[in-house]
């Protein structure tokens, strides 16, 4: 009745172009950082990396269905974790997001992210019908709620932000209805006022500079001048590697993390970006297909959770270099610098290869 | 192991389809944006990019030199620092401001009020927040470098004049433009940017200002400089040669000291100005500058008006030098006859009026010649009278009054010769006969600037050859005006003007020894008797204006000189005097020059003989040899 998962059902597609996405990252890192005293960063994240396919590896090894089952559990670790940070968290850069562990200040948001896929996932899977009644989305609601209004309370919105299209698209594919739906979005709008009444003054600056950004070219609207203007700059075929002046001269702000698309942009150019954003394309939709050959409605949902943080981390990181949307500090998966970023994303890829080497144990 | 929760009915698969659809299409949304900045509008930000990196510091020109007729400098420059601002972090600067306020010891509000004037520049453009730095200024900046990376120093070159007003109304001055030169200068002029405001250096600015230079450099994005890129010089200014001397220049405005009126010597043959003084005048160096507010409104509003060029400016009447012009008229128009004489008893009545002569004794019966020689204003009454207004009017624009001489200097007044048709246009009135009688005199309505005259006289003893004043040496061709006047009538004038010095006339004063000084005197009221006895007599305002026009040698001359003393009640004491200096000064060293080329010349032959030996060789010698020699 149950066979061993094997070796050669991991999906190595998705891994080759994992793989490829990390290697333009450290390029563009080493091409960002190599001159200046930030050198030796590419050597870093190679390091970051490597443990986040250890990580995966091991990830993949314990059954989903054994993790799912401690659902309950990791929400409360999760949930105390945020707690103990805004008590005992370390303040960097004007925010409580870091808790030390193993030696380096650990991002517990991070895995945070990781902990309400696997929530929500179980929860999802417990729906026995195509539709979602509205008990069931007000608790889903309810479990995304607690911890999204606690990273609020750090406060970092962007990681806030990324838990709502985790809870939309589980919402969609558990088949929520459009009069429900209706309300939602009514309730959300509503709300809008009320939460820029509670954003702390940078980020409402960094709205109102998102909204008219010429009237401020040096102030807060100076980062996204500033990618678009290495963006453009760029052209198509790009300047070279190290030889865009946006990106060596340090006009683009924080090049080798947030906002390393617009320095790969001027290096590489628009070609260069195609390549990229393709890669991107390709790896959401593999892991749809994941999905669809998950095995339960458990598997696909943890997958899927998967692809709605992964994918909203994409869309608004690369619409905030070319200006479309405001600065929010979401890092690119898997390019920019970080060690909790790139360890979430790979213990993300665990889950999903969980599901992919079970999809045929019954 | 089996799971409660376990759930394997799947999914409707449109649902994880419509996630598909949606990643493709938000990728090629993405893709589109990255289009529109790298294809579509990638050289727009290619050139932000550039404006980002590179900073342009500008190389300024010095501004060309003014040299007298022998070479010798009038205007030149000095090098000086200016405090340059660099804008491109505005919030940077705006913490700044009270810290470079302090160490450039100036006031915030004066800053603020800089920078919002530059607002419109480019934020990579830096401004010169102070013209004339200071030791302590350089010191501050030097010292500041590290954490005022907003200042830099500004070689630049600052205009010298001559002190004293020397030469002011001539040379003009220059100060930063005006926003309405910069539109009108169609990218030529950026704001900042010094050039002529007056005088020659707005005449010939585009000539003597030259091309800036931009020293470029690249930076990164805290400002340091990582790299240099090549460098574009300036171009300095043309140096201009003026037909000033310095030596009668100096006799003419030491003539002027203390005075107010003009003094300016023209060589009739080539109409090269030699001379031009105007008094009171400016400094010019201290618009060299910026000139203050304060300053600017006392000269402003100065009663002597130190401003105003009286050589081409002051448009006053002529008084008897406008006699010369009725002389001319009277024996060209052959409507009098030329042995006319008038008995002259002191006075005499015209339509009802009484007309006094200026000598209240009278002349008794007076010939032309004897007219013009003691200025006798009941003769010239009755030649205008017979003449009328139209018929002077003639001549006199002919002989070029009421109208510019062209001379290359701006604002240039045209003076006014009035006629029927004048009076008729701006006042719509007849022309009362009895206006003809005082014009005759040189009264009236009649206004001339000192250059005019100048002109006037001097063609008139060339014969009727008007060349155009001009200050630029070797201008050729120059452009001239001829009116024919008969050399019966030049004769008789000229020698009328001859007896006016030699012949006991009315400047027999100024008689110079071994020179053919010749010319006319002029007072002339400011003000009509009646409106002076209101006045309250004796004021300095209300005095006449004393003239005189004096030329040498007779026929042909070689230089001419018109002096105006505003107040100086008698043109043979007060104005006669300062054209003699200025004609003795010419003829004293033309003399002077005239032996040392001598010297020269004999030198020149002496030092060369290989060139004689090469002239004198016989013909027949190898070709080759010769050559060689030819060439030193």
């Amino acid at each position: 009745m149950k066979e061993k998962p094997k070796t050669k059902d991991y999906d190595w597609w998705l891994l080759a172009i994992v793989f490829a996405i990390c290697g333009a990252g450290l390029m563009e890192i080493y091409s960002a950082t190599h001159s200046g005293h930030l050198a030796g960063m590419h050597v870093r994240q190679m390091w970051w990396i490597l443990l986040g396919v250890v990580c995966m590896l091991v990830v993949s090894r314990l059954d989903y269905h054994a993790i799912l089952d401690q659902a309950p559990i990791l929400y409360l670790a999760g949930v105390t974790a945020l707690v103990a940070v805004l008590v005992v968290g370390h303040t960097r850069f004007g925010a409580k997001r870091w808790l030390p562990i193993l030696g380096a200040f650990l991002q517990v948001s991070e895995l945070v992210k990781l902990i309400i896929i696997i929530v929500l996932a179980r929860f999802f899977s417990e729906v026995r019908t195509d539709r979602l009644s509205l008990g069931e989305l007000i608790k889903a609601g309810i479990l995304t709620a607690v911890p999204l209004g606690l990273i609020l309370l750090q406060p970092d919105l962007g990681t806030a932000m990324v838990l709502v299209p985790l809870a939309v698209v589980g919402a969609f594919l558990a088949g929520i209805q459009w009069k429900h739906a209706v309300v939602v979005i009514a309730l959300a709008a509503m709300m809008l006022p009320v939460g820029w009444h509670f954003l702390k003054p940078y980020q409402r600056e960094r709205v109102t500079t998102f909204l008219r950004p010429e009237e401020d070219p040096k102030g807060s609207g100076y980062q996204i001048l500033q990618s678009k203007i290495a963006v453009g700059a760029g052209g198509f075929w790009g300047k070279g590697l190290g030889r865009g002046s946006q990106n060596q001269g340090g006009f683009v702000p924080v090049r080798y993390s947030d906002f390393i698309l617009a320095a790969l942009a001027e290096e590489m150019g628009f070609a260069g970006v195609l390549v990229m954003l393709l890669l991107y394309m390709a790896l959401l939709l593999r892991l749809v297909q994941n999905a669809q050959r998950a095995n339960d409605r458990a598997g696909m949902f943890l997958v899927m959770g998967v692809v709605a943080v992964v994918g909203f981390h994409v869309l608004v990181n690369v619409a905030m270099v070319i200006g479309y949307m405001p600065v929010t500090g979401i890092p690119l998966p898997l390019m920019s610098y970080g060690g909790s970023a790139t360890l979430f994303v790979f213990l993300a890829l665990g889950l999903v290869m969980n599901v992919r080497i079970r999809r045929f144990v019954n | 192991m089996a799971y409660w929760f376990k759930n394997e009915s799947k999914l409707p698969q449109t649902r994880l389809a419509i996630v598909s659809y949606a990643i493709v299409g938000i990728t090629a949304l993405l893709l589109l944006g990255f289009w529109k900045l790298q294809v579509i509008d990638s050289e727009h930000y290619a050139q932000l990019a550039d404006r980002n990196r590179i900073r342009a510091i500008p190389l300024i020109a010095p501004r060309g030199k003014m040299l007298d007729r022998e070479g010798r400098v009038l205007v030149d420059n000095y090098p000086s620092f200016s405090v340059l601002l660099l804008r491109d972090d505005p919030q940077a600067v705006d913490r700044a401001l009270p810290q470079l306020a302090d160490g450039l010891s100036m006031t915030v509000e004066d800053l603020q009020q800089q920078l919002e004037a530059a607002k419109t520049l480019p934020k990579f453009q830096p401004i010169v927040i102070k013209p004339e730095a200071t030791q302590a200024d350089i010191a501050f900046i030097e010292s500041h470098r590290a954490d005022l990376p907003l200042l830099e120093m500004l070689m630049v070159h600052r205009r010298r004049y001559l002190p004293d007003g020397f030469l002011a109304h001539v040379s003009g001055y220059v100060g930063e433009v005006s926003a309405l030169q910069v539109d009108a200068s169609s990218g030529h002029l950026r704001p900042g940017d010094i050039a002529g405001k007056t005088g020659l250096e707005k005449q010939y600015n585009e000539l003597l200002m030259g091309t800036d230079g931009l020293r470029r450099v690249l930076v990164n994005s805290v400002g340091k400089e990582v790299g240099r890129l090549e460098q574009k010089e300036a171009i300095p200014g043309k140096p201009i040669q003026l037909s000033i001397d310095y030596d009668l220049q100096v006799v003419a405005e030491q003539a002027l000291a203390g005075r107010k009126g003009s003094v300016v010597a023209l060589d009739p043959r080539t109409g090269e100005v030699l001379a031009m003084s105007s008094r009171p005048a400016p400094d010019p160096n201290q618009f060299a500058i910026r000139v203050s507010r304060e300053e600017w409104k006392r000269l402003n509003e100065d009663p002597d008006r130190p401003l105003l060029n009286r050589t081409i400016q002051a448009q006053l009447a002529p008084g008897s030098v406008f006699k010369i012009v009725m002389a001319t008229a009277m024996l060209e128009s052959k409507a009098i006859p030329e042995n006319f004489s008038v008995f002259c008893s002191g006075a005499t009545d015209f339509y009802g009026r009484q007309f006094h002569c200026w000598d209240k004794r009278g002349h008794g019966t007076v010939s032309l010649h004897q007219a013009v020689v003691h200025s006798c204003d009941v003769f010239f009454y009755n030649v205008g009278k017979r003449l009328g207004i139209d018929r002077i009017a003639y001549y006199a624009v002919k002989l070029g009054l009421g109208r510019k001489t062209g001379i290359d200097l701006p604002s240039e007044e045209s003076g006014l010769m009035p006629s029927e048709e004048w009076k008729e246009r701006v006042f719509h009135q007849k022309w009362f006969p009895g206006e003809t009688i005082s014009v005759a005199i040189g009264q009236g309505a009649v206004v001339t600037t000192p250059l005019q005259l100048a002109r006037t006289i001097g063609g008139i003893a060339m014969g009727g050859v008007f060349k155009q004043p001009h200050l630029l040496a070797n201008m050729k061709p120059v452009p001239e005006e001829r009116f024919a006047i008969s050399d019966d009538t030049t004769e008789k004038v000229t020698q009328a003007m001859w007896g006016v010095v030699n012949e006991n006339g009315t400047a027999a004063a100024v008689k110079l020894e071994g020179v053919e000084l010749c010319g006319k005197t002029g007072s002339a009221q400011v003000i009509g008797s009646e409106g002076r006895k209101r006045a309250g007599g004796g004021k300095s305002e209300y005095k006449d204006n004393a003239w005189f026009v004096g030329y040498a040698p007779r026929r042909n001359p070689e230089i001419v000189v018109a002096v105006l003393v505003q107040g100086g009640e008698h043109g043979a004491s007060a104005a006669a005097p300062l054209a003699r200096d200025v004609i003795k000064a010419y003829y004293d060293k033309k003399s002077r020059r005239t032996q040392q080329q001598y010297t020269v010349e004999y030198k020149h032959y002496d030092m060369n003989p290989q060139a004689q030996v090469v002239m004198a060789q016989p013909a027949g010698r190898p070709q080759g040899a010769d050559e060689t020699k030819a060439a030193h």
